[in-house]
């Protein structure tokens, strides 16, 4: 009882930001203490998640492979009902076989034999969805551990979790689905493993933005609004109206 | 005779000039390829040492990389404001500092295969050549576009570059533009900040 009302609360509060915020992802909710919280987030990079990352990388191919196949996999299970809310009933169906396959003949999803099959895997969420209706970002802000986010992405992503991901379901939530269960140790296993699996495959990446970076919190928010309005739009190039400027 | 010395020297000049002088072909795909490849063995060269190679590669960025409109766009809309002086001094940073970040993050992936795909000509000015950074055991696969002017077809220049749908040239404006916001616009702590990254 206690925790739906806190639910409540919250949710009414991300709905006010949400319509306050005019929309605009270039604007900052509360810039200083979003600037604290990365800084946070940098030290906690450096001191857990990047020396982790390095041992994993060291492990063999195969086992990095089988690892960010299966965190993709259980992926899965949040971009189909995502898909389905954009309308995109041929890339939810891919995304259907592509989960049933890999859970099956790629044991649990460590293989991914559905890519061999052609059957497309695009990650979805309901940040992303709300932003195919037209729903602006609204202010951007940093999360602890979590990282950068928009009002709209972090109202996405209580939901998901809460009503959306069949994972998050069976583990956070401890709901039982088909004799199915877990706990939320599993939840956040994995959730740790994507991390991992992440950092480790963007390491190169990291240390380039860092190390050529004038000020790296603000580069940071530029790549996450730029690769989030990537992903609604579904499109791999970058538009930008103001080179024309230039010429004229 | 003083005019024949003079001449003579020139064509001396002219021509060590031109030894270290690369021109590319005017097809924008073929022209990021040669770049690419002519970069990645200036790198991978053994035989020089890293300030040789630094130069190298600055040279074919002076050459082949529209830096002075590269700064004004990173700029953003302060650049109309500025006085010719601010600008002067803004563009002389900027040109130091885009060198310095451009050799360090060639240097972070030379080391990678790189095979340009295909080009899609967006107007007369600009054309987008599409390449990938070759998986391997270091990193998965990266799409890098690159924004090619053309509006000399003879000269074309780079303007952008697009890893993976995120443009580096957006990033480093809205860097900028966050230093300038947080500085009343005061375009002398943005140069500053670009002094700072250049001597360290």
């Amino acid at each position: 009882m206690r925790i739906k009302k806190l639910q409540i609360i919250f949710y009414s509060i991300l709905l006010n930001i949400f319509l306050l915020a005019n929309a605009h992802a270039e604007d900052e909710c509360f810039e200083k203490v979003s600037r604290g919280v990365f800084k946070f987030n940098q030290g906690f990079d450096n001191i857990i998640l990047e020396p982790v990352a390095k041992m994993y990388n060291k492990l063999p191919e195969p086992v990095r492979n089988g690892t960010g196949n299966f965190t993709s996999n259980i992926a899965t299970l949040l971009s189909i009902p995502n898909h389905l809310l954009q309308g995109e009933l041929r890339l939810a169906g891919h995304a259907t076989g592509s989960f049933l396959v890999n859970t099956t003949v790629g044991i649990l999803g460590l293989g991914n034999p559905a890519a061999a099959l052609g059957l497309e895997n695009q990650k979805e969420d309901l940040g992303q969805t709300l932003g195919t209706y037209g729903v602006g970002g609204g202010c951007y802000f940093v999360l602890p551990v979590l990282g950068p986010t928009t009002v709209r992405d972090s109202f996405g992503m209580v939901l998901d979790n809460n009503y959306l991901d069949a994972f998050a379901r069976v583990t956070w939530h401890e709901k039982e689905i088909k004799n199915l269960s877990g706990n939320k140790l599993d939840y956040v296993g994995v959730k740790a493993a994507t991390a991992v699996d992440f950092r480790g495959d963007n390491m190169l990446n990291f240390e380039s933005l860092e190390k050529n970076s004038v000020d790296v919190y603000a580069a940071t928010k530029s790549l996450y609004l730029q690769d989030r309005s990537k992903k609604i739009k579904n499109k791999s190039t970058s538009d930008d109206d103001s080179w024309g400027d230039l010429d004229k | 005779m003083k005019k024949k010395l003079f001449f003579l020297i020139s064509c001396i000049l002219l021509y060590f000039n031109s030894l270290y002088s690369v021109t590319y072909n005017s097809e924008p795909k073929i022209f990021i390829q040669e770049l690419v490849d002519d970069a990645v063995k200036t790198l991978s060269d053994k035989s020089l040492t890293e300030k040789e190679k630094n130069e190298v590669i600055e040279k074919i960025a002076l050459e082949n990389v529209d830096i002075k409109a590269l700064g004004l766009y990173t700029l953003g809309k302060i650049r109309k404001e500025l006085d010719e002086n601010s600008m002067k001094n803004y563009q002389n940073i900027f040109q130091k500092y885009f060198l310095k970040s451009l050799t360090s993050r060639l240097t972070d992936y030379s080391s990678q295969k790189f095979e340009v795909i295909d080009s899609e000509l967006k107007s007369s000015n600009y054309t987008i050549v599409k390449s990938k950074i070759v998986e391997s055991v270091k990193s998965p696969e990266i799409k890098v576009d690159w924004r090619v002017y053309t509006k000399n077809p003879e000269k074309p220049l780079i303007r952008d570059l697009v890893v993976e749908g995120l443009s580096l040239a957006r990033t480093q404006k809205e860097e900028f533009s966050s230093i300038l916001n947080s500085n009343n616009n005061d375009i002398n702590a943005l140069i500053s900040k670009l002094e700072e990254f250049v001597s360290n």
